[in-house]
Parts: C-alpha cells; structure tokens; sequence
C-alpha cells in the first residue's frame, strides 16, 4: 500500500519556565492511501501534539521540532514554508476539531467559509464556489443547505455544527482528514450520526484518516490500523483486530480492560491502571509505563525497550517480548 | 423485597427564567433511592440531569415537588436547617479543575467541611483527619501542602472525593464525576468510589452521559429526556430489555469497544438534535426524534408508570 | 531486539513494588504569589517603576534631612536662589529650602495616594462584596446608590468640604483632602469587587463549598475574596497615581494642604508666580516629581495586571 502520510522519528517540545518538556518523543507511524488510522492514549499522550505538528499549528514558540520528519507523498512538511502550508492547510490535508465553535469564525456566514478557502485553493469563481458548498452541505446531510448557507455559526445545533465543520474540510477534497476528537464533545445519538457520516465520506471521496480518540469503541467502529500512544511515544501499533484481540503492551491490555462494556457482567470488577501518567518535564529514562505497570521487570525502570519487530503489522515497544523475558516467565509459570 | 428509601422524590420540578420565556430543566421527575444503592441518572446534554442533582442537594431553590430524607421534606427546611442538613448529603462535581479553590492547599480543600462545622478540637486533630482522607483516596501526607494545580485530573478528583467524605455523609449525588477524566483514569475512580461505598456503606446517585459506565456502577438506572425520566429499571433489566424507544437508540448509540461485535451491529440511528427545553409544547417530549410516535404521542405528555414489576416507562405505545 | 550492554537474567525479575511510584509530583511546588512575582520580575518596566516608588519612598523620609534645612524655615535674604550646591533645587519666594521641601511634598503626596487607595480598597472591596453575594434585589438598589454617588462631579464636592473645613484662603488639613478624594472614587472599585463576586459566586467551587453548609460569608472570605485579589491588588496600584494627580491638581488651583506643609501639588501652585521672573525651576521641579510618581505607579500597575492575568498563565 502506499503510503500518504510517513511520520519519521518526530520529537516535539515545548519550552517552559521549567525547562523543556518533550511532548512528543520520537513517534514513526504511517498512513496508508484511503485507510483509517486511529491515535488512542490519554489525554497529555501527545497525540493532539502530534496532530498539529503535521498541519503546524502549533505555537512556536514554545513549542518546537527536536527533531525528525513529516512526509507527506514523499515530501518534508518540516522543510515547507509557512506560505507553502498555507497551501496545503485545508487543502490536501484537513484538520476537524473537537469544538466546531473554536474553527467556524461565529462573524460570518457558514456558507462564506465554506466558498472562500474553495475560492483559494481551487481557484474557482464564486458562483462555483457556491454551488459546491450547498453541495457539501447536502453531503454532509445538512437539511435545506440552500438556506443554511446564509446563516451563522451560532444558529446550528452542536451536531450540525460539525457536519458544517466536516463540509468545511472536506471541500477541497483532501487527501488527507485529521480527525481530532471529533464526536467527543456530541451526545452519542449524535456521535453516532457523524461517525456514520465520516465512514460515508470516505467510501465516496477516499480519503485517508487519522482519527484522534480517547474512545476505544470508536475506534473499533472506525479504524483500520491503531497506534497506541503514552507519555509521548508510541507503545503498540497493530491492525485494530489484532489491538483488539490480542494486545501486546501491558498499557494496551490494562487499557481495554478498564473500559466497562455493555456486553459485560456487572459483578466483574475494572482494571484500572493506579496512579497517572510521568510529567514530560522529566521524562523517565527507561520505559514510560514502569511506575503504573504490574508486569514491570528490574529491567524496566531504566533502559527503555526498543520495538518487537517480528510481526509486520502488529508491534510494541515492551521488555516483555525480551527472549529471556519470555523464558522467564514460563519458568514461573506466569503466561503472557 | 426492598427497605424503605432513603430518599424518595416527587414530581421535582426546575424552571428557569430566560429570554422568551420558561426553561423548563426539570419539569416533574419522580425516583426512589434505597440505603446503600446506586442509583443511575443518564441522558444527553441539556436533558436536565445535572439540574436535577443540583436540585435535590438544593443548590437550585426547587420550583415544585419534595424531597423526603430520612423522613423529613428537605424542600421545606429553613436555610440554617438545611446548612446542618448538608452533613448528611454531598457532592462530587464534574469538573475537577473547576471545582477546587486554585488559592487553597489540599490540606484546605479537604478540611474545609471540618471548618465549616467546627468538626474538630484541635489543629492536630484537623491534619490527622486530613491525612486520613487523603489516604482513603490513594494520596498521602505528601500531597497536603500542595495546591490544586500541580496534580493531574484523576488525582483532582480523589481530592474532591475525600472532601466529599469529611463529614461522614450517608448520601453522596456524583454529578458526572468522570466525564472529564482519562479512560483508564475513570476506572481508577469508579473503583474507588465502588470500595468506598462497600467500606462506608454510602449511597450514590450517579449522573452521567456515558452509558457503559453508569451499568455497570448502578443497581437502579433512570433514564432522562429533555426533563423527564423516560424509563427506569434495575440496570441487567434496563440494557437487557429496554422498553422506551429513547432507550433503546440511546443503547445502541454506544459504540462498543469490539471490533467484531461493533461493525456488525444493527443500529438504530436518531435523526436530528435534541429540541429546546424553553417552553416545551405538550405532548411527548421525545415525538419529533421517535419512529413508533402515533397522533396520541403529540396531544398527551405520557404518564411514568411502572409498566412490569420495578420498570417505570412514560410511552404511550407500550 | 538488541541492547547495547550485557543483560543479566536477573534483569527480568519483577520489579519492587517500592521501587514504583506513580503518584509522586515531580515538578518543583510554585505557589501563586511567587509566581506573579516572577512573572513580575521579568517585566523591566514594571521593575524599574517598583524600584522608582522604592527609592521616592526612601528619600521621602531621608532626602528631607539632607542637606540640614527644614520646610518651614525662611531665610529673607536667599529668596529665589536658583539651583546651587547650598539649596540643591533653589529656594522659594520666602526664601525656603526647595529640596527639603520636595522631599516632605512627595511625602505627603504618598500619603494621600496610599491614604485614599486604601480607603476605596476597604469601602470598595466591603460595598462590592455585599452587593455580589446578596441577592438580585438588595444588589440592585445598592448599585444604584453608587451609581448616584459616582455621577456626583468630585471636583464639585471636593471644593464645597474645602470650603467648609478649611480655614479661609489657608487650604485643607490632611484629613479633609483624603476623605474628600475618596468620597466617590471607592465607587469603581466596589464595581469591580461586585462583577469578580458574581462570576465567582457560580464556580463550582464556592458551589462546592455551599454544598458543604458553608453560608454566604464563609464563601466570600475563602473563596471569592482570595480568587479576586489579584485584580484588586491592580486597582489599588493604579487608584494610588489617580489619588495623587487629584491631589495635586487641588493644590495646584490652591485647594491643596495648608501651609506651610507642602504636598507637589501646592508646590507646584506657588512655583508658577516664578515661572514668568525666570524662576520656572520652582514650577518644574514638583511637576517631574509628580510625573515620575505617576509614571512609577502606573507601569507597575500594568506589569501587575500582565504577571496576573490568567491567560498568560500556564
């Protein structure tokens, strides 16, 4: 498959009073031609920082790049000028967020918004521009979009808000859609409803998606391929059945057990994962997840584990796929 | 089977004066809770159920209805009354950076309660108590000189959690305790709040909008829509046979963290938004969303009657 | 996978429990105020005015006893020297000493601008608190009054208690003019206190608190007190300049402190009968004092409101 986006070695930090904190630690992930990838972790992970280092909306300073590269069809981001993203902002890649009312401008009409970034990017004249975007609204299933077009922000629905912001992205027909949290601040009737709509979206147009989440069950419902982040890196990355069958990081495992299903017994008990994630002010110095693991080894605590590379797709970054770890562990009867 | 409630409500009722008119947040909701349960409250935003919460402990002057606690109409007690009636009932709020006083240690945080009511003798008495709270939360002595914003969110909330515990209460009404809180940090919380209730013998009434969670924390769960309760059951009765087509949508909405079972489940999908509760038109509030709705849906508001044994509907249709 | 050191099967045993600790705070505790103050510290205007206010405030007190000359003492046969190494600002027009007596001036226009800060700080913070944290009615009606307090022109009311306190033509004792300057300037500082209170009295936490059984006082004094300082603290600087040039404008039309006691003002009114003989020294010398002192107090105040400001907060 080939590959739209190619996320090589990427460090992010952000520059504080107390000194640097290394938000994103060198992270290497790909997004394949029309897949859905989705970024899972907890908030602080890194995975919204991750988001805007590709689209470079990041505030610098304080933040900056340490660090690697974005390819995009082969080409650095990070070498891109910021007249030439401007050109690829919203254009061949575009970013819904988890608050429509932060990206609409709420002074003026939905339907401008649309037409003008159609006017800039694919330099249509505004007559055009126009029909395109009643189009996008109908595509999106905003009912009467020929009127709709002539109202504000302030006079939709939280829901159809981001049915407008998900038109507004996908009029240029990206090749790319970052998805950052997009259902999180709906109601799930309506969560429903535009994750229906992405899914709709993509068969139609075939873009490709990276889909930010904390909700694991969105990201069964959507995804092709998880990455799984914590404190900065990526811990497991795998095709979603194989995260969902048979996850190998500890975190992953500790993570989908401390989801309550619908389809569970109430009498089994959560599995949460005690305490909270290490400050990126000092990151440790050997695996991330030590201090909150229960199958953390002496090994652990201060060499940090490389990746298992015996599977093509299904990989983690874990001392416990360490030979002798697992030699070990058979030896104390203890099965992974 | 069960004992007498601990608390029992009737026919609450919140109205709001806005701009064109009544906002009707909470317009007549009626509920049972027994000692030592967990009672459920869900919807989606703006159904009311935080009003509600917020109702019952009488942080909002309730516009109609009562509320019976250990025998006694909290509705109708004097202010200075209802200041020593708060020992018994508290409150753990939704968002954990909101609700901490960024100006206060942890120390202060937690103890406040005490100084409220004057529940210690002396300053070391004050600390040891602190530090006892403190522990029964996961946290240490450590913690107590800090201030609210240098610890993570999960931590925040045991903080709100143990001053929540101060003064002993019997009932504790968590307002979406979790909703702001990390996945794998939501379970260490719900499990925490789960031992504590087994330790202290407390009594929830749990609001939430996340479906799974309230399941599996809850004996009896309440469904709410646009200010009414559209359906309540014991929980395994509720998600295994949900009777009020809301609830059903509702359930069905959720994704389920399974790749398997999601991509080949038949879902029910609402159309449109949830309607404006100012000044709401008689009739169901559910009929514009609802597929099943008949003419008799639009004329009539349905009564909430117990339709089988412990399983409260208002729908015409059933 | 490869390790670049020689791994030890022991390596692989579990880890102690105590060895763990995912609890711990790793960042060094900041607490507000040092915060501020480091936030404060970095803005060099800012500083530069504290350090101004710092060193007036000193010479205040020493530079008067200088050079060996009091403000009342007049020698007739030194009347309207100019600048020397003796009289380091000159005399007056009764041959008084110009240094001494800019000295003990910015003394008192100190004075009064602390004074009269303080006391809209004690009447504001006491008006606005009540009004926030009562209801809608009593709120009401107590805005109004200050409201018809406020619209009451002060220059007005300041020249009426002149008038009846003062002894004719001699100018106003100490008391007079303080409590005339803040008879209405409280007035924005209550409205203020009221806004913070009511905002403050719908977040979660006094909510929190009154959940606890806390009553409306306990409220106000821990919590939307503390939590509106850092604005108040902002007013009370910026009030201090305000308080000083309606001082010295009083002086300068003669309404200022009684003689021979001198505020800048009133040093600044008698100097401009020297202005037209060549004497502009006696004029221009109060006035940059009292620019200096505005500028000090009034770059302070900003870099306070820019090291509070929550927004820039992390």
């Amino acid at each position: 498959m080939e590959n739209v986006l190619e996320v090589k070695n990427l460090q992010i930090s952000f520059k504080t009073f107390f000194g640097e904190v290394e938000a994103v630690r060198g992270i290497t992930f790909s997004v394949g031609k029309k897949e859905t990838v989705a970024i899972v972790g907890e908030s602080g992970c890194g995975k919204s920082v991750t988001a805007g280092g590709i689209m470079q909306l990041l505030p610098m300073p304080p933040a900056f790049f340490k660090g690697g590269e974005i390819l995009f069809n082969g080409e650095n981001l990070l070498e891109k000028s910021e007249k030439q993203m401007q050109g690829i902002r919203g254009n061949k890649i575009s970013m819904v967020f988890q608050d429509p009312m932060t990206s609409l401008n709420p002074t003026m009409k939905i339907g401008y918004q649309i037409v003008e970034g159609l006017m800039k990017h694919n330099k249509m004249s505004r007559e055009a521009a126009i029909k395109k975007s009643v189009e996008m609204l109908e595509l999106v299933a905003v009912p009467q979009p020929e009127k709709r077009i002539n109202q504000y922000p302030h006079e939709f629905s939280g829901g159809m808000r981001q049915r407008v912001m998900i038109a507004l992205a996908m009029a240029c027909n990206p090749q790319l859609l970052i998805a950052d949290e997009p259902t999180t601040a709906l109601d799930v009737t309506v969560q429903a409803q535009i994750l229906e709509l992405m899914k709709k979206l993509q068969n139609q147009l075939g873009m490709s998606i990276i889909l930010i989440t904390h909700d694991l069950g969105i990201v069964a419902d959507m995804s092709d391929r998880v990455v799984v982040m914590y404190a900065g890196q990526i811990l497991e990355v795998g095709l979603t059945h194989e995260i969902f069958a048979s996850p190998k990081h500890p975190y992953t495992r500790k993570l989908l057990a401390s989801v309550p299903r619908l389809d569970m017994n109430r009498e089994e008990r959560l599995h949460s994962i005690e305490g909270t994630p290490p400050d990126l002010y000092a990151p440790p110095k050997g695996c991330s997840f030590y201090d909150r693991c229960s199958e953390a080894m002496k090994i652990c605590k201060d060499n940090m584990p490389g990746f298992d590379e015996r599977s093509r797709t299904h990989q983690s970054r874990c001392w416990l796929n360490h030979p002798m770890a697992q030699k070990r562990n058979s030896m104390n009867g203890r099965g992974i | 089977m069960m004992a007498e409630p601990l608390i029992s409500a009737r026919n609450i009722k919140k109205y709001f004066d806005v701009a064109g008119g009544k906002l009707k947040a909470v317009d007549g909701i009626s509920f049972d809770i027994y000692p030592k349960e967990t009672f459920g409250l869900v919807g989606e935003s703006g159904c009311g159920k935080s009003t509600a919460g917020r109702t019952i402990v009488r942080l909002y002057e309730p516009t109609d209805g009562e509320l019976i606690f250990n025998g006694i109409n909290i509705f109708k007690l004097s202010r200075k009354e209802m200041q020593e009636a708060r020992r018994d009932f508290q409150m753990i709020f939704q968002d954990p950076y909101a609700s901490l006083n960024p100006r206060m240690t942890v120390e202060d945080i937690v103890a406040e309660p005490l100084d409220i009511h004057h529940a210690y003798k002396n300053k070391s008495e004050r600390s040891d108590r602190v530090i006892e709270l403190l522990r029964l939360v996961g946290l240490n002595e450590e913690h107590a000189m800090r201030f609210p914003h240098e610890f993570s969110g999960g931590q925040r909330q045991r903080i709100g959690i143990a001053r929540a515990l101060a003064l002993k209460p019997k009932f504790i009404i968590c307002d979406e305790p979790i909703s702001a809180l990390d996945v794998s940090i939501q379970a260490q919380v719900v499990n925490l709040l789960k031992e504590l209730q087994e330790e202290l013998g407390l009594t929830y009434m749990f609001i939430a909008h996340d479906l799974s969670m309230v399941r599996y924390i809850s004996d009896r769960v309440g469904v709410m829509y646009l200010g009414h309760l559209m359906e309540l059951a014991k929980s395994d009765e509720l998600y295994s046979n949900p009777v009020h087509p809301y609830t059903r949508a509702l359930l069905s909405a959720i994704p389920i963290p399974n790749p398997d079972i999601q991509r080949n489940r038949k879902r029910i999908m609402l159309e449109g938004d949830v309607p404006s509760p100012i000044n709401p038109r008689e009739g169901c509030t559910f009929v514009d969303r609802c597929q099943y709705a008949v003419e008799r849906c639009r004329q009539e508001t349905p009564l909430f009657e117990e339709k089988s044994a412990e399983h409260f509907v208002a729908c015409h249709i059933v | 996978m490869k390790a670049g050191f020689d791994i030890s099967p022991e390596l692989f045993d579990a880890a102690a429990k105590e060895d763990k600790n995912a609890e711990k705070i790793r960042r060094p505790s900041i607490r507000y105020w040092p915060d501020v103050w480091r936030r404060l510290k970095m803005n060099k205007l800012a500083m530069t005015g504290l350090l101004l206010i710092c060193i007036l405030g000193v010479m205040s007190f020493v530079g008067t006893k200088l050079n060996g000359f009091t403000y009342f003492e007049q020698n007739y046969s030194l009347i309207n020297s100019h600048p020397d190494s003796v009289h380091w600002f000159g005399t007056d027009e009764l041959g008084r000493d110009l240094f001494t007596r800019t000295w003990f001036g910015v003394r008192y226009s100190l004075f009064i601008g602390i004074m009269a800060a303080f006391i809209d700080f004690f009447i504001g913070v006491l008006y606005g608190g009540i009004a926030g944290i009562s209801g809608r009615r009593i709120d009401s009606v107590m805005m109004r009054i200050a409201e018809v307090i406020y619209s009451i022109p002060y220059l007005l009311v300041v020249i009426l208690i002149s008038v009846v306190f003062s002894q004719a033509g001699q100018g106003s004792s100490m008391f007079v003019l303080i409590f005339s300057l803040s008879l209405t300037s409280w007035v924005p500082m209550a409205i203020l206190v009221r806004g913070q209170v009511l905002q403050l009295k719908e977040s979660e936490y006094s909510l929190a608190s009154e959940s606890l059984g806390a009553d409306k006082g306990w409220i106000l004094k821990k919590h939307i007190i503390p939590n509106t300082l850092g604005p108040i603290l902002v007013n009370v600087t910026l009030e201090i300049p305000r308080a000083i040039f309606a001082e010295a404008t009083l002086g300068f039309i003669g309404l200022g402190l009684q003689a021979p006691k001198s505020s800048l003002g009133t040093l600044a009114n008698s100097g401009l009968a020297g202005l037209p003989v060549g004497n502009s020294y006696q004029l221009f010398i109060p006035a940059i004092f009292i620019s200096l002192i505005m500028f000090a107090f009034n770059v302070l105040g900003d870099g306070l409101r820019d090291a509070l400001d929550p927004r820039l907060r992390k």
